[in-house]
């Protein structure tokens, strides 16, 4: 049986339990599902599960909290999932994680690419047809059939993916992949240029930045939500100003509260209408939680954040280089 | 106005170079994977034609953030006499000096999308009707409008659902019509004079006319079977309170801006006063219906409090409250960039067809 058919049964089996059961269904167009909402078995019918499940569903629930949902995650949303519940941000019971064995999610902007920009100016929305088999992946564009393997189109994020598995779960389905190692090398990378060179790098990127907060509200745990400093006016922290300087500002802020805490889903990234890395910022800062702090955000239910609590002798920061 | 013009695809940035020269030149260009709509620039941008611009253009007309004026407070001279208490009246008061910000310079938009250039004309009753707005009208007065009969519409574009058109000649002030090899360019309005001079535009082909028509045919046929709207804006008016629709088919959206932002209709602005040390700018930038702050009130109160209202605001308002003030002209342009660019994929034209079929039910049911 597919892990698709298994996860059909999953759900029906939670259904009646809960107010709805959080997945993917099919998309406005075919290159992409979107979120669906099932409440009835007829729901159900239109549940999608593979590469094009794309969508960290986590975000949702903490509309949900003080109502029982269930909620089909991939490893890396069941880290957002367990963040959240590490932070008390939603409560164990009201939620039925259902879990399954990721194989990687498709990149529309690597398809496209693959299929031909920039020379035949090919957009994701010109894609007439997709079909997903074993492997490999056929798609139809301007009457041309490609096939291309699933692996080369996959998002940069899965090929570092060091959680495929759902890290928590109620119900798993399907045979457990072994993850994948993640060294940072886009941060390293980043990190290669000059002080000077990176800040040019974000005043031209965050140019285009249209303010949308898309890259927050995508975010299962930026917990403000409609008191974000980025708007709020009393008090005012930033200006309304077209400029570079307040969007990167914003950037900043996210990701110092995120410390510790993202679990890199990417879905920053991915949200953002106009492909600015915002994702980039966040895998900073992880990075430096992992080597200060030996710490994964959205591992451990039970463990606190780094910087919601302190150590008088943190094990992993020498001061002074004093043994 | 002038006759039709021709210009061969390999001319196009001479001929933007030599409006350069004394106009403000805007063109899609691509940037960081998408198309975007920025001041051309004849040494490093290549236009864009081929790809749909990721934003529409109204930001040209109307900016994310414009200064309305600056305003900076002199410092009153300190006078000993003016703390005695028997000549405070005659004491000066404090001056505020405002600036106007300088007037428009000619601009021209080249390449837009039909639809973008529908979404100006959707502006032009909210901005020059009722209310005459002079930051919008003398930019709109100053800005000529080259748009590009679409040629490939996406997966997401539905422009004839709307009353528009890949290729409707309503709202721009030239049309520009891919031949392959260069563009067929009909002047609309007077104003496509101020572009239409150079030396480089040749006249029309034969038969131009004729072979424009029929690859207008062809992009609106691709777009396929047009569903009827009819009634649309009372039906959302019927449904205003089904609390269950509207949580529905708000349930995946993340009440983000993105559909606000790149939608070329959108034209909703808050005012704010950015300041300092007594001196500072009032902003006008782009506001979200989609946001928790667009309608909370003084109070604390939020009338749109959940993302269900805040959806249903921007559906009602493109389908059925414009259409009440604007002879019944829906202000959605179908671009599909709201579609196109969610990351959650909520697709405003299910939320209308359900509405129509949801509509006539609850209709039905009224009348027993």
């Amino acid at each position: 049986m597919s892990i698709q058919a298994q996860l059909r049964d999953a759900i029906l089996k939670v259904l009646p339990d809960v107010e709805c059961v959080i997945g993917w269904g099919p998309g406005p167009d075919p290159l992409r599902n979107a979120p669906l909402f099932m409440k009835t078995p007829d729901d159900v019918e239109r549940f999608e599960a593979g590469p094009l499940s794309v969508s960290n569903l986590a975000v949702f629930l903490q509309e949900y909290k003080g109502n029982k949902v269930g909620i089909v995650v991939k490893g890396c949303d069941s880290r957002s999932v367990v963040q959240m519940l590490a932070e008390k941000l939603i409560n164990r019971e009201d939620v039925v994680i259902i879990g399954y064995p990721c194989e990687g999610v498709l990149d529309a902007a690597k398809i496209v690419t693959k299929l031909g920009l920039p020379q035949e100016a090919l957009e994701a929305g010109m894609v007439a047809k997709l079909e997903l088999e074993g492997e490999s992946v056929t798609v139809t564009a301007r009457g041309k059939t490609t096939e291309l393997a699933i692996k080369d189109v996959t998002a940069t994020k899965c090929s570092i993916c060091r959680y495929p598995n759902a890290v928590l779960s109620d119900e798993f389905v399907g045979e457990k992949r072994e993850g994948l190692e993640d060294s940072y090398g886009d941060v390293d990378k980043f990190l290669a240029m000059s002080e000077e060179e990176r800040f040019r790098f974000w005043e031209k990127e965050m140019e285009r930045c249209i303010r949308c907060y898309a890259c927050r509200n995508a975010c299962p745990l930026c917990v403000c939500k409609d008191h974000c400093v980025a708007t709020s006016r009393d008090p005012h922290w930033l200006t309304q100003a077209d400029s570079p300087r307040d969007k990167l500002f914003f950037q900043l802020i996210h990701a110092t509260h995120l410390a510790g805490r993202c679990t890199g889903c990417g879905e920053c990234a991915r949200a953002c209408p106009v492909n600015i890395p915002v994702g980039l910022f966040k895998r900073f800062m992880n990075r430096a939680t992992e080597k200060l702090f030996s710490f994964q955000g959205g591992v451990d239910p039970e463990a606190t954040p780094p910087l919601q609590t302190f150590k008088l002798e943190e094990p992993t920061i020498q001061e002074r280089n004093w043994k | 106005m002038s006759a039709a013009k021709f210009i061969a695809h390999t001319d196009v940035p001479a001929w933007l170079a030599e409006l350069a020269a004394s106009m403000r030149v805007i063109a899609p260009v691509t940037e960081g994977g998408n198309v975007l709509y920025r001041e051309f620039d004849s040494a490093t941008n290549g236009v864009e034609l081929n790809r749909k611009p990721t934003e529409s253009a109204k930001h040209v007309l109307f900016p994310r953030s414009e200064a309305l004026f600056t305003f900076r407070k002199e410092p009153v001279p300190f006078a000993p006499d003016s703390l005695d208490p028997a000549t405070e009246e005659d004491s000066p008061a404090p001056r505020m000096t405002l600036t106007q910000p300088e007037a428009p310079k000619p601009t021209v938009v080249f390449g837009m999308l039909c639809c973008d250039a529908g979404g100006v004309t959707t502006f032009d009753p909210v901005y020059g009707g009722r209310y005459q707005d002079p930051y919008y009208l003398q930019k709109r007065e100053a800005t000529v409008l080259i748009a590009k009969a679409c040629n490939e519409p996406l997966k997401t574009c539905f422009c004839t659902w709307v009353g528009s058109d890949p290729a409707n000649k309503r709202d721009a002030d030239i049309l520009a019509t891919d031949f392959g090899n260069g563009l067929y360019l009909e002047a609309l309005t007077e104003r496509a004079e101020r572009v239409l001079g150079s030396k480089l535009l040749q006249d029309a082909p034969a038969n131009a006319e004729a072979k424009a028509e029929a690859l207008h045919a062809a992009a609106r046929e691709a777009i396929g079977e047009v569903p009827s709207l009819e009634g649309i804006d009372n039906t959302l008016t019927t449904l205003f309170d089904e609390r269950d629709f509207w949580w529905s088919h708000s349930a995946p959206c993340l009440a983000c801006g993105i559909c606000t932002n790149l939608c070329p209709t959108c034209h909703c602005f808050t005012i704010t006063d950015e300041k300092a040390s007594g001196a500072g700018v009032r902003l006008r930038s782009w506001d979200t219906c989609m946001a928790a702050l667009y309608t909370l009130e003084a109070s604390g109160h939020n009338p749109r409090g959940q993302k269900a209202a805040r959806l249903r605001n921007r559906v009602g308002h493109k389908f059925s409250y414009f259409l009440k003030n604007n002879n019944g002209r829906i202000s959605c342009q179908g671009c599909g960039r709201c579609i196109k660019s969610c990351p959650s994929s909520v697709d405003i034209r299910r939320i209308v067809l359900d509405a129509m079929k949801k509509g006539c039910a609850v209709k039905e049911a009224a009348n027993g």
